[in-house]
């Protein structure tokens, strides 16, 4: 157990790739040439489809945005963990993990540039729309998989949020429910070492994240968060488990915010350049394409992109396409059925009320 | 000096922390970053690390840390980085902040103003755009203020500061960088509980707060009517013989907010002008609100927010009724 070897209470990460894309074989997760070119194509997308929705923010056309740009591996490893049907949760900063789960780039454009049909993912998908309150999501996290618990099916939630979200008490709670009832659940915090400008050492005076699973009596394991294989590994044997009916799992996935927090912060207020250079050579985009080159699976990095570049024009188009909210849009789901007043506040005409 | 609402709330804030050592500032992100909005810029070099406090992200932490200051000494302005995530300190709030002082029968009480911006025209994210003022309005205890202008936003702030009571100081987002005006660089101190009469006439009353006051004007700068506007300035207590003075005269009145209309400031309002002046009343009390949904994501939110149409047509149906 990759949870017995590494122990966030003395420190241990689990590293699977270092810097250079060289892999520790006796780590090294099982993973198909076929897998290994999803994720990467997957991860370049990410990468690309997250830098043009900056781009789009500064000409206009999506609000605020906040970008992922590092924490690629950190999101698709655990997403590739999950099989049909299981369910994944995210806050707002998770791109990569909905793009390997099948949820339309347009879409998630729609979303960031306003529109509530942003959070209408394709049926079946078991994703939930983005949660902006930070933590509130963990809950939810617990109540689904202990839904799919109480009907003895063979479902796993998986839930992301920051290292900001273990400062609130809901993530408290979310994980100490989960623990009591041995819900089947993988919780990934993506440490990203900052809360805007806050930094990690303000959220908690623990040495690492992954041990506060210890006092939530299930396992916790500390990941290099920009390593998609340790990222994989570790989400694969805590998704096992929890199919296993062994209960739940704490991820902290060490990885670093390249970006903005959001379009509207500036990170230069708050780290130095140096800091962020010294993560730029940790790049999980980097190491992948080097292991991969490296093993003769991946030729044309630059036919990819192009690939890529050109679903994101679409994707974009796609999004652009798609009519304003009508005021009947914006009113007629607040309940099942709409009472008199609102039908009369919506207008037009009806008798005042 | 001319000031926007930003550097006239930070200005109050340095001011107050200079006047009395025990003034402390704490909150997400209002040390080294100077705040999401810049309102506590330059406050950490000035006072250290030990006066302006970067919490961890956690509002119930935040409130219920900042009423125990509050219980040992301190004058604690919290900060909540938007309204939308405040409901998390609704427990601390209402549950202690609010009710220390009758607790105690006055033994123990909670000077402790809690900061946020609120409200929409900003086109921004889900839970940017609150407008959930009546929520604490109606907590016995909790004093509710809302600036309109960045001289208001002076003045109150510093009352608030002041005050023996804890207070739920709310900014306009839309207002922050709108519109800079003379401040002065002194002292500036304006009661709480007090409305502002904005312009007086005698045709009809026209009253809001915060964003709307802008709007109000525009709208009313536009009809014919002599027009009375009133600026209501401290949503609790309410100011409602400033109300009742100008209805008994206009017989008229429009409220405008641009929180949803069910249980609304607006209702209140109108109740108690029902109560107080019936007999004066030429018309119903028009609310101007925004519609009872959700507030639509950016591509939607002209669907909600109000407009001066809306208020111009509300002043018309209320002289033509
Ligand atoms: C309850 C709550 N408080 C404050 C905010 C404002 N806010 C948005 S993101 C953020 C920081 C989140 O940090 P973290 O959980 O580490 O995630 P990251 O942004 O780094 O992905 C804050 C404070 C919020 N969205 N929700």
């Amino acid at each position: 157990m990759l949870t017995d070897e590494f122990d966030p209470l003395k420190g241990e990460m689990l590293c699977v790739m270092d810097e250079e894309g060289i892999v520790d074989r006796s780590l090294m997760p099982k993973l198909s040439n076929e897998m290994l070119i999803k994720a990467y194509r997957t991860m370049v997308l990410t990468r690309l489809a997250d830098d043009k929705a900056v781009k789009l923010q500064r000409q206009g056309k999506l609000g605020a945005y906040p970008p992922s740009r590092g924490q690629e591996a950190s999101q698709i490893g655990p997403a590739m963990a999950l099989k049909e049907g299981d369910w994944l949760l995210w806050a707002f900063r998770e791109m990569g993990g909905l793009l390997w789960k099948g949820i339309p780039l347009s879409t998630l454009y729609l979303f960031w540039m306003g529109n509530e049909l942003g959070s209408v993912y394709p049926e079946g998908s078991n994703v939930t729309p983005s949660v902006v309150p930070v933590a509130s999501q963990i809950p939810h996290a617990v109540g689904i998989a202990y839904a799919s618990k109480l009907r003895k099916e063979k479902i796993v939630t998986l839930a992301y949020f920051g290292d900001g979200a273990t400062s609130e008490g809901e993530f408290h709670e979310g994980l100490n429910f989960a623990g009591v009832f041995k819900t089947p659940n993988v919780f990934v915090c993506q440490n990203n070492q900052f809360a805007i400008s806050t930094r990690r050492e303000r959220q908690s005076a623990s040495p690492t994240l992954a041990q506060k699973a210890v006092s939530y009596g299930f396992p916790g394991i500390l990941v290099d968060g920009n390593d998609i294989f340790a990222m994989f590994a570790a989400a694969k044997e805590a998704v096992d488990r929890a199919r296993k009916g062994k209960g739940p799992t704490l991820i902290e996935s060490y990885t670093y915010r390249m970006g903005d927090h959001t379009t509207s912060d500036d990170w230069r207020k708050y780290r130095t350049k140096e800091e962020v250079e010294t993560w730029q050579r940790k790049d999980p985009l980097s190491r992948f394409a080097k292991y991969l080159k490296a093993e003769g699976v991946l030729s044309d990095e630059g036919e990819i992109e192009k690939e890529m570049s050109k679903v994101i024009e679409e994707a974009v188009a796609a999004a652009e396409a798609v009519p304003a909210p009508t005021r009947k849009d914006v009113f007629e789901h607040t309940y099942a059925e709409m009472p008199p007043y609102l039908k009369w506040q919506m207008g037009p005409g009806g008798e005042r009320q | 000096m001319m000031m926007n609402m930003v550097q006239a709330i930070n200005a109050a804030l340095r001011m107050e922390m200079e006047r009395d050592p025990s003034v402390v500032i704490l909150g997400e992100d209002v040390g080294v970053d100077g705040g999401v909005f810049r309102l506590t810029e330059g406050l950490l070099d000035r006072f250290g690390a030990d006066r302006v406090i970067d919490t961890p992200l956690a509002e119930a932490g935040i409130s219920g840390v900042a009423i125990g200051m509050a219980m040992n000494g301190l004058r604690p302005i919290a900060e909540m980085q938007f309204m939308g995530f405040s409901y998390l300190a609704l427990n601390q709030m209402i549950n202690h902040a609010a009710r220390m002082r009758n607790r105690t029968r006055g033994r123990i009480t909670i000077p402790l103003v809690l900061r946020m911006p609120y409200g929409a025209g900003i086109k921004a994210l889900e839970h940017h755009s609150e407008s959930t003022e009546a929520l604490y309005a109606q907590i016995p205890g909790l004093k509710v203020v809302v600036p309109s202008t960045p001289l208001e936003a002076k003045g109150l702030l510093t009352a608030s500061i002041r005050d023996p009571d804890p207070v739920v100081f709310l900014e306009p987002t839309r207002s922050y960088r709108m519109l800079k005006e003379e401040v002065p660089d002194g002292e500036y101190l304006l009661p709480l509980g007090k409305a502002r009469v904005v312009q007086e006439g005698d045709d009809i009353t026209v009253l809001g707060w915060g964003a709307m006051m802008p709007l109000i004007q525009k709208a009313v700068d536009k009809v014919k009517a002599s027009v009375e506007v009133i600026d209501l300035r401290t949503l609790s207590p309410m100011d409602i013989e400033t109300v009742l003075d100008s209805v008994k005269r206009t017989g008229r009145a429009v409220v405008v907010h641009e929180a949803p209309r069910t249980c609304g400031l607006g209702a209140e309002i109108a109740a108690r002008i029902y109560e107080g002046a019936i007999l004066n009343m030429e018309a119903p009390v028009e609310r101007v609100t925004a519609p009872d949904i959700t507030i639509p994501l950016p591509k939607g939110e002209d669907h909600y927010y109000i407009n001066e149409r809306m208020i111009i047509e509300g002043m018309e149906r209320t002289m033509n009724f």
